[in-house]
C-alpha cells in the first residue's frame, strides 16, 4: 500500500477521528436506523388511524435511531452526550416495549398487517434481537473511547 | 419473485458477507474481491427490482403489500452503497467487515421480502 503525500487534507491540520471497530457499530446502528424508519413510514402510510401506539413508537425509534448513528459519526462533546442519551433511551425502550409486549400484547396489536408492530416488540424479535444487544455494545464503545481527543476540549 | 432467484440471491449475499466478514477479521484491507463480492449483492438486487417490476405483468403478483415490499427493497439497495462508499474513503479492514455486515443484512432483506412476496398466499 503507497500513501500519495499529494492529498489536500493534512491529517495535522485536520485530526481524523480513528473509528476503529467502531464503524461496524455505526453501520449496524445506520442499518436499523433505515430499518425502524422504513417501518415507520410504511405504518403511517398504510395503517395509522388503527394502530397508534405501535406507529408512534416505530416513529419515535426511527428518529432515536438515526440520531444515535449521527451521534456516534460526529465529533466532539455535544454528540457525545447525544450518543449517551439516545442509546441510554433505546435500552430503555427496548426493555419497557419488550416486556410489555410479552405481558400485554393486546396495546401493540395494532392490526393483523403490523403483527409485530414496533422494532423493540419481543425485545427485537423481528430484528434477530439486534435492538435489545446493539445498545449495550454501544455503550461499551462509548465508554472506550472516553479519553478521545475530540471529547478533551471545552469544559 | 421467482422463488430460485430470491433463493440464489439469499445464498450470494450471505457468502458474500461471510466472506468478506473473514476477510476483514483477518486485518485484509478493502480488495477487489470484497467489493466485488458486494458490488455482486447489488447488481443482483437490482435484478430483484427489475424482476418485481415485471412479475406482475406476467400474472406473478404479490400476496402480501406491494408497498412494504418496495420500501425494502429501495432500503436494501441504499445499504451496499453506502458501505461501499465508506469502504473506498476508509480502506481498513473494518470496513470489510462492514461490507460483510452490510451484505448479511441484504441476505436477511431479501427472506423478507420473499416473505412479504409470497407467504400469506389464500
Amino acid at each position: 500500500m503507497s500513501t500519495t503525500p499529494t492529498t489536500q487534507t493534512d491529517p495535522e491540520t485536520k485530526p481524523r477521528r480513528r473509528y476503529g471497530i467502531g464503524r461496524v457499530l455505526i453501520t449496524v446502528y445506520a442499518i436499523l436506523a433505515i430499518g425502524a424508519t422504513s417501518r415507520a413510514i410504511y405504518q403511517i402510510a398504510t395503517v395509522y388511524s388503527s394502530a397508534r401506539i405501535p406507529i408512534t413508537l416505530s416513529a419515535v425509534s426511527g428518529v432515536i435511531y438515526i440520531l444515535a448513528t449521527l451521534a456516534l459519526i460526529l465529533p466532539g462533546r455535544a454528540w457525545y452526550r447525544v450518543a449517551w442519551v439516545t442509546i441510554s433511551f433505546e435500552l430503555l425502550g427496548v426493555l419497557v416495549i419488550g416486556t410489555l409486549s410479552l405481558v400485554d400484547p393486546a396495546i401493540f396489536a395494532g392490526s393483523a398487517t403490523v403483527s409485530d408492530g414496533t422494532v423493540w416488540s419481543y425485545y427485537g424479535r423481528g430484528y434477530l434481537f439486534i435492538p435489545v444487544v446493539l445498545p449495550i455494545l454501544g455503550m461499551i464503545w462509548l465508554r472506550s473511547r472516553r479519553s478521545q481527543p475530540d471529547l478533551q476540549t471545552g469544559d | 419473485m421467482i422463488q430460485w432467484f430470491a433463493v440464489v440471491e439469499v445464498a450470494i449475499a450471505a457468502a458474500a458477507g461471510v466472506l468478506s466478514l473473514i476477510l476483514g477479521l483477518f486485518g485484509r484491507k478493502p480488495s477487489d474481491l470484497s467489493l466485488g463480492a458486494t458490488a455482486l449483492v447489488e447488481l443482483l438486487l437490482l435484478a430483484q427490482l427489475v424482476i418485481a417490476i415485471f412479475s406482475p405483468l406476467f400474472g406473478n403478483n404479490p400476496t402480501g403489500s406491494i408497498l412494504e415490499f418496495y420500501i425494502y427493497v429501495a432500503a436494501a439497495l441504499i445499504i451496499p452503497l453506502i458501505a461501499g462508499f465508506w469502504a473506498l474513503v476508509e480502506r481498513d479492514r473494518w470496513s470489510v467487515v462492514v461490507l460483510g455486515v452490510a451484505c448479511l443484512a441484504i441476505a436477511v432483506m431479501v427472506v423478507r421480502m420473499n416473505i412479504i412476496w409470497t407467504v400469506q398466499t389464500q
